[in-house]
């Protein structure tokens, strides 16, 4: 596969490995947060942590969409798809997402109609194939899906489809990252900048890292050699005394991001004066909510839900991952209680969850890193 | 450093998620959901709490895909019932009938049993186009007459519109298990060989695509195929063949955790051995899925001795159903219950039981 095979190669991994572990051996040991979900998958994916020295340690952010969603959310999402005559439109991943009271797995068991989509265009199509069904589109993602559902609601406005609406729980990047870099006892050496998410917002926004808070932060593609160079890149800029926004993933992200996406969030969405996050709490203009000229269309306003703040279960500590305070298998019910089948917190649902990539691919790492380890040294 | 201190209170950890991992799943739901048909632990859980308890018996209690019985003389008789339910009925590369015969044709197989009759059952919603039943009746036969094995009883019923969606349909397989022939897992040993008869995933794909909801345009025919001649052609050429299973739902991945879990032994594969088609790969890159857990109709999944892999990997390619085959891992007792992946530059992930479908009736 051009453009993906050319990023797994392992001569490429093996050459970076080494310069990794060359750069690795002047330093203190170092900790670096990646804030995205994505790179979480990838990383446990290919088995990096594996391969990485051991003075390196990757924490785990707050960048999985599925796993920052909190449960009284889930209950609206459950409410609205129960309603009459709704038929509630989601990505994958959201159905297995405990509410307070339920899933929409268990939502769609108990009769109603809950359908799997990839695109929210796709959920739109179904409202015009469907005119006697009230469609609605479970919305929900960082900057890198929120052009995607403003382009539906334009398409949706346009076309006058008005059996058609958003549940919108769009959230941005930045607040969060703010909020860790905020959060007392903080001890995290450098950035991995989260990649789809930058392709819309570019790396500018990014200039508070080092600016205010002195870390820095490299903008990482998905592929492994991508998370290996973008190591490298900080542990060099460490080495250097540098502390700036460096930009790995090039051949995609620049650093005004795509202005056409920038727009078309302008248009069709307002900022919350704040949002609930999983394990985060209220985090200030946070969120998206949809513009008032697209009301017609605004679950929220279409359906009543409940909209009570549920508390997360006692056992759950999704929070703490979510802020990288907690590895996955610090957590009291990793694996026994909480699994990727029975999940309590939402970190253990999403593939880019932390604790379901961590429990899926990486529980056999500590085994293979030493001698693996040794490997890269000699390297 | 601080990462070394943490390796033991890491272990300790693992150490108690592998022994809560062995438990026996518990069913915790009212109701069923897809995820007790997705053939993961719900699955399990079903069946051990509403399914074993009614019908336990030694033969039953193997939870084999099959059961082999004594019936005199030394001959073992193989019997095995599968039903198909998939959707879209058509599909490239084939349809619902030649699943029907082919995935019970297989499962015989995988018990090394030469197939001898099937039994088609139909189930038929009212509404249904007559047209269309008489082409999966027509696929049926021809899949069954390409196998050699002919349909002997069969049954029909019809339900009211919405009682089914549109033809479901159960076939029964009986064999004899080949003279000789034993296969288990407990003859698994560490260090025996993996020997995958082709490309993984083609079947789940070519569903995919067929269902036309992802927009997705991939040219993949699914590889539905009868696969007694090759297991014939594997046994011929290597009698000591340990085991056999057709990784059909769930993938190779999901197959290969049965096998760690049935014979107490782990499972290592080779990421950059494991034969994938271009377009399926890019599909599952697309989608975020694993090929590892895409379903296949038409592949085989052999342990052998190390030593008879090549021997092996010749017969399965000498027959057409074969002709990609491969060493895909290999069997060991490092990590007993878990199967690993290498990964291309030399990175483990574990690979476990699918959690969540992400594409019920496929089959």
């Amino acid at each position: 596969m051009k453009y993906v095979d050319e990023f797994r190669d392992p001569e490429a991994a093996r050459r970076l490995l080494a310069d990794i572990a060359e750069a690795a051996a002047e330093q203190p040991p170092r900790k670096f947060m990646e804030v995205c979900g994505g790179h979480t998958h990838a990383i446990y994916r290919h088995g990096i942590e594996s391969l990485l020295p051991a003075s390196i340690e990757l924490i785990h952010g707050p960048g999985c969409p599925v796993c920052v969603i909190p449960m009284g959310r889930v209950d609206d999402a459950v409410a609205v798809a129960c309603a009459d005559g709704v038929t509630m439109c989601c990505f994958g991943d959201m159905l297995r997402v405990p509410g307070g009271d339920s899933t929409l797995l268990e939502a769609k068991a108990r009769g109603a109609d809950v359908r799997i989509v990839y695109s929210p265009l796709d959920a739109l199509a179904l409202a015009e194939r469907n005119p006697d069904r009230q469609v609605v589109f479970l919305a929900v993602g960082f900057e890198t899906t929120a052009p995607s559902t403003a382009v539906t609601l334009l398409q949706a406005r346009e076309r006058k489809v008005d059996n058609f609406s958003v549940f919108c729980n769009h959230v941005t990047i930045v607040p969060p990252l703010k909020a860790i870099l905020d959060s007392p006892g903080l001890d995290l050496d450098g950035f991995l900048g989260p990649g789809h998410v930058s392709t819309v917002i570019g790396t500018h926004p990014y200039r508070f890292v080092p600016g205010q808070y002195g870390r820095p932060l490299v903008t990482a593609g998905f592929e492994p050699v991508d998370i290996l160079q973008a190591v490298l890149m900080l542990l060099r800029q460490l080495a250097d005394g540098r502390c700036e926004v460096e930009n790995q993933y090039r051949r995609v992200v620049s650093g005004e991001g795509n202005r056409r996406a920038l727009e078309l969030l302008k248009e069709a969405f307002v900022v919350r004066p704040h949002f609930e996050w999983r394990g985060l709490g209220f985090i200030a203009q946070s969120a998206l909510a949809i513009a008032p000229e697209f009301a017609p269309w605004d679950a929220e306003l279409r359906y009543e839900v409940p909209g009570v703040r549920v508390a997360d279960p006692k056992a759950c500590q999704c929070g703490e991952v979510l802020k990288g305070a907690l590895r996955p298998w610090e957590c009291k019910v990793f694996g026994t209680a909480c699994t990727p089948e029975t999940p309590i917190g939402t970190c253990m649902v999403s593939s880019e969850g932390a604790c379901a990539a961590y429990y899926n691919y990486g529980r056999y790492s500590s085994r293979s890193r030493i001698p693996v380890h040794a490997a890269g040294e000699r390297g | 450093m601080p990462f070394e201190d943490d390796l033991e209170a890491r272990q300790a950890v693992l150490a108690r998620v592998e022994s809560w991992r062995r438990r026996a799943p518990k069913l915790a739901d009212d109701t069923i959901t897809m995820a007790h048909g997705a053939g993961g632990r719900a699955g399990q859980s079903l069946l051990e709490a509403v399914i074993r308890p009614a019908f336990s018996n030694p033969v039953l209690d193997a939870l084999d895909d099959g059961a082999v019985l004594e019936v005199g003389d030394g001959r073992r008789l193989a019997v095995t019932t599968d039903a198909f339910v998939v959707t879209p009925r058509r599909f490239n590369g084939g349809s619902i009938g030649d699943l029907a015969v082919n995935g019970t044709i297989n499962d015989l197989a995988a018990m090394g049993a030469e197939p001898v009759a099937l039994t088609v059952s139909l189930v038929l919603e009212e509404g249904l186009e007559v047209e269309e039943l008489r082409a999966i009746v027509d696929d049926v036969a021809r899949a069954a007459s390409a196998a050699g094995v002919p349909v002997v009883t069969g049954d029909t019923k019809v339900v009211e519109r919405g009682a089914a969606d549109g033809c479901y349909i159960t076939t029964t397989g009986v064999g004899f298990v080949r003279p000789g022939t034993h296969l288990a897992a407990a003859a698994v040993r560490p260090s025996d060989a993996l020997v995958l008869s082709g490309m993984i995933g083609d079947h789940g794909v070519a569903v995919m695509v067929a269902r036309g909801d992802l927009a997705l345009a991939a040219d993949v025919a699914s590889d539905t195929a009868p696969l007694h001649q090759l297991v014939s052609a594997l046994l011929d050429a290597v009698p000591a063949t340990r085991w056999l299973r057709d990784p059909t739902r769930g993938g190779v991945a999901s197959t290969c955790n049965e096998l760690a879990a049935a014979s107490g032994l782990g499972v290592e594969l080779d990421e950059r051995a494991l034969p994938v088609r271009g377009a399926v790969s890019g599909a599952c890159e697309l989608l975020g899925l694993d090929p590892l857990y895409i379903a296949n109709e038409g592949k085989m999944l052999a342990v052998v001795p190390a030593t008879d892999a090549e021997t092996a990997v010749q017969a399965m390619r000498g027959c057409e159903a074969g002709a990609d085959a491969c060493v895909v891992g290999a069997v060991t007792d490092e990590h007993p219950g878990l199967v690993l992946v290498r990964t291309g530059f030399g990175g483990t992930r574990i690979v476990d039981m699918l959690v969540g479908d992400p594409l019920p009736r496929i089959c």
